[in-house]
């Protein structure tokens, strides 16, 4: 892990930005040297501030023709080297899935920013949405594993950021952040670190001419060179041997999907990220990220003021899903509250986790608007009542 | 000169490709003007996207990309833009290229990226079984034209100086030499250039067709060379199988050749 200081990226003193500034301050810090894109609401802003920062410190900037060629764009400089991403919304996503999936099949770096609208389809362009939370985790056909953070204020869009591109070159997957309309709108005053620890991918030793690119350490990692550094490999989305060639072996191509989900679950404390706020001696807890975690924050302070002990869990990482820290909960509450901006997409996988062991209430819903803190007060007191 | 072989990865054999299939005759062709221009191994990298064609990467010993449907112009994009340093070339197919992947094609050729684009047309989906693709000449049967094809056919060398392409030609797999020599001026010219190899699929188009193995399809394009070319694309082909007397077709050689200013990446704006 390295230390990087970028002076063209003022840090270090408080600022009055957008998430999506944060977004790309974070990316810029943590080594991001290439961003193909297509304009989409609410995620373009992004883009606008690349385009300016990234030809000045050696960076490429690159508008695509759709969102299936920004990801194979930024796919391809990752494997030039360079540290990528691209940013988009719902719609765009959808198209991203096919390089989302090719990206976690060859193992390519690479970072892919959802600032999430209403949808379904062309939806709510404008409005906030949690909608594609399933979408991140399943949206690309086959069986992958993937990571998806979800930061909740404008500072933790810039450290989230950093995360993503260390775990991306740490574990040589796609990285997605996943965030809304509301975040990545929103200005707030924000003070980001001098520094920032950054990961980069490793580096094989072998001589070139016996280097099998997919021959992985015991930590399940295979190094990555880039293309025109003396290491002449092949890559491919079709299942492969640890040479890289494809193969249709039933064996070999079981042992590759193993291992693409063992270098990430064997890595759950590194990856995994979970805030709580006042769980010691709560008898209820409200399980909700990204925006609608800082509304639920609120609404537990003003619970306590009203005497019901109620706290927080929000999860950063969404995937892999915390099962461990929400059944650690559920183990010490009664009640789970999961508000998430969707009709149910997390509340299955806090159902799952939580087995029984307390009641999992939702307060679930889709129509553009932001759940407030008041909103979410109302339902805690629901909740103290029925757990009465 | 150098053997190919050297270039091959021979560990990687046998190949897919089937017995007769003129994409061998065509790699070899592209491999022997890497060895002409003396290029450095090591900074070569050849992008594919899906079908016979690209299969083709596999089998080299460069850095070698085998992406998605149609997508290599988009990956070959990123690819150039963060390593300059390398001759990057995409390997794809008619179907790879001018249906899935027509949009990634013209704006590759639209921003005069520098990458040299091998499209080998054998008219037909190959890989899949024998489908229609939008190279398929009308009346040409095919495993979802079983009674011949109605739609028009793309000239993908008219599709691609539409767009921009600074460098455009045409050239007969049945022609190694000129091939060659082509893919040469090609990898030299600096700028988007576009080689339209016309090649085929005795498997699938050839018997469907009746128009006989890998010799007869390379024989049948070769006399149609002969002063008034016609290759397979050609959509008046089925109509004059096996006639001898072919009608004029379309062009060979180098169609288009200009310069232009070639895409870089965005250009600075200074400090924001
Ligand atoms: S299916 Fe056709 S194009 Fe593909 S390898 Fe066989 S002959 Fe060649």
């Amino acid at each position: 892990m390295t230390e990087t200081r970028l002076p063209e990226i003022p840090l270090a003193q408080a600022q009055l930005i957008q998430g999506n500034e944060a977004c790309v301050k974070g990316a810029l810090a943590a080594g991001c040297r290439f961003y193909g894109g297509y304009p989409i609401t609410p995620s373009s802003e992004i883009a606008e501030h690349m385009v300016r920062l990234l030809p000045n410190i050696g960076g490429v900037f690159v508008q695509m023709e759709d969102e299936i060629a920004s990801l194979a764009s930024v796919v391809g400089a990752s494997l030039g080297g360079m540290k990528s991403m691209t940013a988009t919304s719902g719609p765009g996503f959808s198209l991203m899935q096919e390089h989302i999936g090719f990206a976690a099949m060859t193992e390519v770096p690479c970072v892919i920013v959802n600032v999430m609208r209403g949808g379904p389809s062309t939806g709510l362009p404008t409005s906030p949405s949690q909608g594609d939370v399933m979408q991140a985790r399943w949206g690309t056909h086959g069986d992958h594993p993937i990571i998806v953070l979800a930061p909740s204020s404008v500072g933790e869009v810039f450290h989230v950021t950093v995360k993503a591109f260390n775990l991306a070159e740490r574990f040589r997957t796609p990285v997605i952040v996943l965030y809304d309309e509301i975040i990545g709108h929103t200005r707030e005053s924000v003070v980001l670190p001098a520094t920032v620890d950054v990961i980069d991918r490793e580096q094989p030793h072998d001589d070139p001419d016996d280097f099998w690119p997919m021959v992985a350490p015991p930590d399940g990692t295979p190094p990555l060179p880039a293309f025109g550094d003396g290491y002449r490999f092949h890559v491919t989305g079709l299942a492969h041997d640890e040479r890289g060639f494809p193969t249709n072996d039933a064996q070999v191509a079981e042992a590759l999907v193993a291992r693409l989900h063992r270098k990430i679950e064997a890595h759950l404390d590194e990856i995994v990220e979970v805030d709580t706020y006042m769980l010691d001696d709560a008898d209820i807890a409200i399980f909700a990220y990204g925006i609608v975690g800082r509304s639920a924050r609120e609404a537990v302070e003003r619970a306590r003021d009203a005497g019901i002990k109620v706290g927080l869990i929000r999860p950063v990482t969404l995937w892999p899903f915390p099962a461990r820290e929400v059944a650690a909960v559920a183990s010490r509450v009664d009640t789970i509250l999961v508000a998430e901006m969707n009709l149910g997409q997390l509340i299955g996988e806090v159902e799952r986790a939580v087995a029984g062991n307390a009641e999992v209430l939702g307060y679930l819903k889709a129509d553009g608007e932001p759940i407030t803190p008041t909103t979410l007060l109302e339902e805690i007191l629901h909740a103290e009542k029925v757990r009465q | 000169m150098t053997d190919v072989k050297s270039y091959l990865r021979e560990w990687a054999m046998p190949h897919v490709l089937c017995p007769g299939c003129a994409h061998g005759i065509v790699l070899r062709s592209f491999l022997t003007a890497v060895d002409q221009l003396q290029l450095d191994q090591d900074k070569i990298a050849m992008v594919a996207g899906i079908g016979c064609s690209s299969r083709l990467a596999g089998y080299v010993d460069f850095c070698t990309l085998h992406g998605t449907h149609g997508r290599a112009p988009a990956f070959a994009t990123g690819l150039k833009l963060a390593r300059p340093d390398l001759n990057v070339v995409v390997v794809t197919g008619d179907g790879d290229a001018l249906a899935i992947g027509g949009n990634h094609l013209i704006h590759a050729a639209r921003r005069n990226i520098d990458i040299t684009v091998l499209l080998l047309n054998n008219s037909i989906y190959g890989m899949t079984g024998g489908q229609a693709a939008p190279t398929t000449p009308e009346g040409a049967i095919a495993s979802t034209t079983p009674a011949g094809n109605t739609e028009p056919n793309f000239d993908a060398c008219k599709l691609l100086i539409g767009a921009g392409a600074s460098f455009v030609a045409r050239v007969l797999a049945a022609n190694p030499m000129d091939m060659t020599k082509v893919m040469a001026d090609g990898l030299n010219h600096p700028g988007f250039s576009f080689i339209e190899v016309i090649s085929d699929c005795p498997e699938y188009f050839g018997r469907y067709n009746k128009v006989g193995g890998g010799a007869e399809m390379l024989t049948w394009m070769s006399v149609r060379d002969e002063g008034v070319s016609g290759p397979l694309s050609d959509k008046r082909f089925v109509n004059h199988i096996p006639s001898s007397a072919p009608p004029p077709g379309l062009a060979t050689g180098v169609l288009h050749n200009e310069l232009r200013p070639v895409f870089s990446g965005v250009r600075k704006v200074g400090r924001s």
